[in-house]
């Protein structure tokens, strides 16, 4: 865990209300692992107060990728800030996803809206050939990463609410039907997602009816982000469970909803 | 020029005056990669009560303006597993460990608890923090009456000798009247404030932001209301007063020292800039040097105003 300044290469709108950040910060990206996350000090100001958590998209060289999208005061703030400028930044915080396993597993990985933002890190992480993503955005003009993630894996995926792209509907509804014809046996699939609470319920959902390992990325509003204030826990089977800490990955098998 | 920044309160010498408030800091550990924890006046734990609390259920924190709302219900792990688990980390340190303690249901589990802390000489000295808002199905606070609040710390200083802070809630009608009944039944100290109870609103949902619905409000929001509450306990009380409410820097730690604080408390700060502790303790330090103040001490209630 480290406390630094770390300066903005860029800092620009990709579409609509996303936007990607890429930051220079050698010591942090070696640190990194898919699915931890960054606590920022987006305002030098007490506007917003809290820092802002937000997931690491892509490590590359010493660089640090943020995908994020604009929802509030802190995050618009973010959008501010110029390349050039410095950021202070903690981390790399949190669990994130275990993909050791995953080398010899068909990977179905499920992105919806922003919840994209980590699974381009893991998806470079995990060595399997069979690999699949599915992105879910509600309308085409929304759809994330697609090009970035071809990068990686072969088989891409689209969804979109409206049906303007892709198959129409839920991106869980896509993941069901993909399941259903699946021939591989269920112990040889490993879901992975990330995305708005409802998806990711109904994401484990779907595990637990097919009996598949699945891991889920949640977000929660944090005080600290570093374990210390017990302000961001969720319910599991084992109790409260901090998403800072031994989140924000969790097995699907051990969330209550 | 040389400047003194140790303080005394009750038994406990302090290198500084720079303490860090509970449950703003964990069990200290969370922040050792940040700071030298050993450069700390003290550290003030996160309150410990006899059983483990599963505290209240999610959402528990949400910004405000210059601030948060929390309502995390005094989660811990109880007694026993702080003993095991907590204590030994803190107890390396070898600066003050205070403990913050608190009763559930029944006061009387307050003297369970220092009978057996008595035992371990790590525990420096006891914060009783009759004053979280965030337990829900109580109806007021033992720190909103003045009786209780005497009887309570009378019977805990009773039985132990080491060193007593009586933490209070800014949630009365007057602060210095709890103050000196806290100074009457033997407390060493008081410190001030607890959080401001308070709620918010999502509009659009037309639901509370906090699933208990209310919580306590802390960070510079609260300063001026924590800040005034520091300066008439001061004119009130002769024990020293650990301030509190607020402060994020230097110029807002002096403020409490001149309002009449002997020491002060970080706390919804450490969350924005964990190193904010060992900052101001160089800041204080600049600051005597600068204005040729040889002592912390005489700083404290130095407040120069025509009445």
């Amino acid at each position: 865990m480290l406390q630094i300044k770390v300066k903005i290469i860029s800092n620009k709108r990709l579409k609509g209300n996303y936007w990607h950040c890429v930051l220079s910060a050698p010591s942090l990206a070696r640190a990194s692992r898919p699915g931890q996350f960054l606590n920022v000090r987006v305002s030098d100001g007490l506007k917003p107060f809290l820092r802002r958590p937000f997931s690491i998209h892509n490590v590359c060289g010493g660089r640090l990728e943020i995908l994020y999208e604009v929802v509030g005061g802190g995050t618009r703030n973010f959008s501010c800030r110029k390349s050039g400028d410095h950021l202070d930044l903690i981390g790399p915080l949190g669990k994130g996803f275990d993909y050791r396993y995953a080398q010899n597993k068909r990977v179905i990985l499920i992105g919806g809206g922003i919840g994209v933002a980590p699974l381009l890190f893991l998806s470079r992480a995990i060595k399997s050939m069979d690999k699949l993503i599915l992105i879910g955005a509600r309308t085409k003009g929304q759809i994330l990463c697609e090009k970035e993630f071809k990068n990686f894996i072969s088989d891409v995926k689209i969804s979109t609410d409206d049906g303007s792209r892709g198959f129409s509907g839920r991106v869980t509804d896509l993941l069901k039907n993909l399941i259903s014809i699946e021939p591989r046996s269920k112990k040889e699939i490993q879901l992975y997602a990330c995305g708005p609470k409802p998806m990711l319920k109904e994401v484990c959902n779907i595990a637990k009816a097919h009996n598949l390992q699945a891991q889920v990325s949640l977000e929660e509003h944090m005080g600290c982000g570093i374990g210390a204030c017990l302000g961001c826990v969720v319910k599991t089977k084992n109790g409260l469970r901090r998403v800072c800490k031994e989140g924000p990955v969790f097995d699907a098998q051990e969330l209550i909803w | 020029m040389k400047v003194n920044l140790s303080v005394k309160i009750g038994k406990l010498k302090l290198n500084n005056p720079v303490m860090v408030a509970s449950g703003t800091f964990g069990y200290a550990e969370e922040f050792k990669d940040f700071i030298n924890l050993k450069k700390l006046g003290a550290i003030v734990t996160k309150t410990i009560t006899l059983s483990p609390r599963r505290g209240n259920p999610p959402a528990r924190t949400c910004e405000t303006p210059s601030g948060m709302l929390n309502s995390i219900g005094l989660e811990n792990p109880g007694l026993e597993a702080f003993l095991k688990d907590k204590l030994p980390f803190l107890e390396k340190l070898g600066i003050p460990i205070i403990m913050s303690i608190a009763s559930e249901e029944d006061p009387r589990e307050f003297i369970e608890l220092v009978k057996r802390l008595n035992r371990y000489k790590a525990v420096s000295g006891l914060e009783l923090n009759i004053s979280c808002p965030n337990v829900m199905g109580q109806e007021s606070l033992i720190s909103q009456d003045c009786q209780a609040t005497y009887s309570i710390v009378k019977s805990i200083r009773r039985i132990t000798a080491k060193t007593l802070i009586t933490k209070l809630s800014p949630n009365v009608t007057r602060i210095s009247d709890i103050a000196k009944a806290a100074q009457e039944a033997g407390s060493d100290c008081v410190a001030l404030i607890n959080t401001l109870s308070g709620m918010s609103i999502n509009a659009e949902k037309q639901s509370p932001r906090l699933a208990a619905v209310v919580g306590g409000v802390s960070g510079p929001a609260i300063r001026p209301v924590a800040l005034k509450m520091v300066w008439e306990a001061y004119n009130k009380i002769n024990i020293p007063i650990i301030g509190m409410g607020g402060i994020i820097d230097t110029s807002s730690a002096l403020e409490f020292f001149i309002a009449g604080a002997s020491a002060i408390s970080i706390g919804t700060a450490n969350f924005i800039n964990p190193r904010v502790s060992v900052e101001i303790i160089s800041g204080l330090g600049g600051y005597l040097k600068r204005k040729k103040i040889k002592d912390i001490r005489s700083l404290t209630g130095s407040l120069i105003y025509e009445s």
